[in-house]
């Protein structure tokens, strides 16, 4: 049997370290207490990082423990218990936009539809409830994506293998398109959608424009559970015409309403200061 | 730029107190919400704290205001939807409650029922006041506590001693309570109490020498939706404009304002209304009839009724008392664990069987059980408890009405059970709607206090604001709902005669 993993160990030490006293401490300080290298600390540090077990303060530069850790083992929200929470405010949110509301989470690196609400002008619609739709083409995707390490670490993944396959099958097809297409507008190569998804973290909400149904446009924000975990996104989806202002840009307006819907449902999920 | 302004609705449930602030498009603004303790001092005895559930009322609507930066000047006026028949006494002069409130399951009446049964001049119970002689009413609550508390009944004589239903109670401390407080309740609380004449809506001398209830402690019966007063306390200064037993809150939130149109409220219990339009018609199946909303000065619009005792609250059995799942919405979660039943049946007659059977001694059961049953299927007879329940009374309905319901239009938290609302569109075969709005008993107290002061114009008006966000479409096969009917009519039949003559509990 093989001997006990030191980087682990230190790890470990690091995280006791900070679950004791103030609970924010600099690299510096952390190598200092374990007497460590700084290089040696920092690597680990970010290791922990990478999996959400420690957060850094951006002012302060300081590390301190991240949400992933302080919820493992509680961190899974029943999606009918989403629903059940987030209801009024996606009625909310589809009488204030006009427009269909759908909430997603993330299920086998697919986006599961566990809400649906119509679009409030009585004309006939179907639940989709329980539908599977792409990560990569769609605003509910693109948050799971940008928020959800899981979601990230799925797509690449399931890119990776698409990527071969499509290579396998023919051969022939450009080396960099490893999503599938829907529209002339889909974000096909793992290079745009990694463009997209850091946008997506800087501004808090996502659009998709016609990339997954040529016609349609749709805008959504994540919701946070408990410690600012996020356990799903809602978006509003409609025709591009209504959703944009330009080609391009989402209606702000529409982009608020998303947004404060899913402050309401994070708060009454225990989010705090999101 | 215009202040905005908001109609604040207040609906006092079995479980919680819920402030929600409405916008001028009926869309939420702020909700916030605090459960208060159940008592169950002994089997089939249900108490609230009305003092506590008071406090929580006083928290919770300012929060409403500061979630959404308001201030109390914005809201145009106030409506309360309340739990119904749960009894409140209170003295006048100290304004605390006499004991603890007894709610509408409460079954501590049933001796006292089999009495005034027995008396020649019982018929006149049901011909006043259009309800059949039960434990769910507010009267023989009166009486009990009159006769268990030494002297209460000369005080309640002299009027020192006031009755109210929980929105005479909240309106009466909302004004002050002591210093000056509005002792009013409405039409439709009122019509639940076995006291008022369904035709005058007024209190009826007879019916109050019959259950001997002093009209001294009775409140002022007033229409649905007029202005009682200003609050003094906890939102200082708003008009307190509605008020609306919960299942007439909801018809009216569900724009149900014409003859035919019918609504079913998925709460701690379930609820069908029918408006029947400006007559009361009488049930001969087993359904109550009652006023529906009285708005001003307008005649009263009346209301056939089909009431589920236990449907959520046999989910949060499932939940506190067993154990199994630690969320209510998780019922569904361990529910499509399974494909079908398995054979099992749970028919929840804890406080005995309301519409269409009206059976106080009958007692739950748990029916089919084999070695094969998991969990899961117990989840999966839990929910359907819940639709062939709605089967029975949509039936009844149909029967009394002699229309048949083409559309169910549903609300209350249990709609966001997809599953259960699939399953409710599959016994009844037809489609199930969810309206924009799920919190329609909020909505309707909110547009009735809206209405009285002008906020909103007309009924008309309110009828555009309501949308469909959902809709389910029956499909199963007519032969499996046949026998799955039957089964659950078996069922039924099992839970008949099980407590004995004079047995408590």
């Amino acid at each position: 049997m093989p001997g006990p993993v030191q980087s682990i160990e230190r790890a470990a030490a690091i995280l006791r370290l900070l679950a004791r006293g103030s609970g924010r401490l600099g690299v510096g300080e952390i190598a200092t207490s374990l007497g460590l290298a700084k290089g040696t600390t920092h690597g680990i540090l970010r290791t922990l990082q990478g999996v959400g077990f420690v957060e850094q303060d951006k002012a302060s530069g300081k590390y301190q423990l991240g949400a992933a850790l302080l919820h493992l083992g509680t961190s899974y929200l029943d999606v009918n218990e989403l629903r059940s929470r987030a209801i009024n405010w996606a009625d909310a949110l589809a009488s204030r936009s006009g427009e269909a509301v759908r909430i997603g989470t993330l299920l086998d690196g697919k986006v599961l539809v566990v809400h649906h609400v119509f679009r409030p002008d009585d004309s006939l619609q179907t639940l989709d409830v329980g539908a599977l739709l792409p990560l990569h083409a769609t605003a509910l995707g693109k948050i799971l994506l940008a928020f959800d390490a899981d979601a990230a670490t799925v797509l690449q993944q399931s890119g990776q293998q698409a990527g071969q396959q499509s290579g396998q099958q023919s051969g022939t097809s450009a080396p960099e398109q490893i999503l599938e297409q829907f529209t002339r507008r889909t974000l096909t190569t793992g290079a745009a959608l990694g463009r997209a998804i850091t946008q997506v973290r800087e501004q808090g909400w996502a659009a998709e424009l016609e990339e997954s149904t040529p016609g349609q446009a749709s805008i959504a924000a994540p919701i946070r559970g408990y410690g600012g975990l996020v356990v799903g996104a809602i978006s509003i989806a409609g025709a591009v015409d209504r959703v944009c202002l330009t080609a391009e840009q989402p209606d702000p307006v529409l982009v608020a309403f998303v947004q404060n819907a899913a402050r309401a449902i994070s708060r009454d999920l225990g989010a705090g200061r999101w | 730029m215009a202040t905005a302004h908001y109609v604040m609705s207040v609906d006092q449930g079995t479980t919680s107190t819920r402030c929600i602030l409405f916008d001028q498009g009926a869309r939420l603004v702020s909700m916030t919400q605090r459960e208060h303790k159940q008592y169950y001092p002994k089997p089939g005895w249900v108490e609230h704290d009305a003092l506590e559930i008071w406090r929580n009322l006083e928290h919770i609507a300012p929060e409403a205001l500061d979630r959404a930066g308001a201030a109390a000047g914005q809201v145009a006026a106030l409506g309360i939807a309340n739990q119904r028949e749960t009894t409140v006494l209170w003295d006048r002069r100290t304004g605390i409650p006499i004991g603890r409130a007894i709610v509408w399951q409460d079954t501590r009446t049933d001796a006292l029922i089999a009495e005034f049964a027995r008396r020649p001049d019982a018929d006149l119970v049901p011909e006043r006041s259009g309800l059949p002689l039960a434990t769910y009413f507010s009267a023989p609550r009166i009486r009990w506590l009159l006769d268990h508390t030494p002297g209460l009944y000369e005080r309640a004589e002299r009027g020192e001693v006031l009755f109210g239903t929980m929105e005479s109670w909240l309106v009466w401390k909302l004004t002050g309570g002591p210093d000056g407080g509005v002792h009013v309740t409405d039409v439709t609380n009122a019509s639940r109490t076995l006291l008022m004449d369904i035709r005058t809506l007024q209190w009826d001398p007879q019916l109050l020498d019959f259950f001997g209830v002093p009209a001294a402690m009775l409140p002022e019966i007033r229409s649905s939706a007029e202005v009682y007063g200003k609050a003094t306390l906890a939102v200082p200064g708003v008009r307190i404009a509605a008020a609306l037993g919960d299942q007439q809150a909801a018809l009216f939130g569900q724009t149900c304002f014409a003859r035919g149109e019918a609504k079913c409220t998925y709460g701690t219990g379930s609820f069908l209304l029918l408006n029947t339009g400006d007559t009361p018609v009488r049930s001969t199946h087993g359904l109550l009839t009652t006023v529906g909303y009285r708005i001003g000065d307008q005649p009263a619009v009346y209301a056939l009724e089909g009431s589920i005792a236990v449907t959520g609250s046999l989910v949060q059995w499932f939940r506190d008392s067993l154990g199994l799942i630690s969320s209510a919405p998780e019922i569904e979660t361990l529910a499509r664990t399974v494909e079908d039943n398995g054979g099992c049946y749970i028919v929840p007659a804890f406080s005995g069987l309301y519409a269409p059977h009206w059976r106080s001694e009958a007692r739950g059961i748990i029916v089919g059980l084999t070695s094969y049953i998991t969990k899961g299927h117990l989840a999966r007879a839990v929910l359907e408890a819940t639709g062939w329940q709605t089967r029975e009374v949509v039936d009844a309905m149909n029967a009394d009405s002699g229309l048949a319901l083409t559309t169910l239009k549903v609300d209350g938290g249990m709609t966001a059970d997809n599953l259960l609302m699939q399953f409710i569109a599959d016994v009844l075969d037809a489609p199930v709607v969810r309206p924009m709005v799920a919190e329609t008993v909020s909505l309707g107290a909110a547009y009735a206090a809206g209405l009285a002061v002008g906020y909103w114009p007309d009924l008309e008006g309110l009828r555009r604001n309501w949308h469909r966000a959902a809709q389910w479409t029956p499909a199963m096969d007519p032969a499996r709902r046949a026998s799955e009917y039957e089964n659950w009519q078996r069922a039924v039949e099992r839970t008949f005669d099980w407590l004995k003559p004079g047995q408590a509990g």
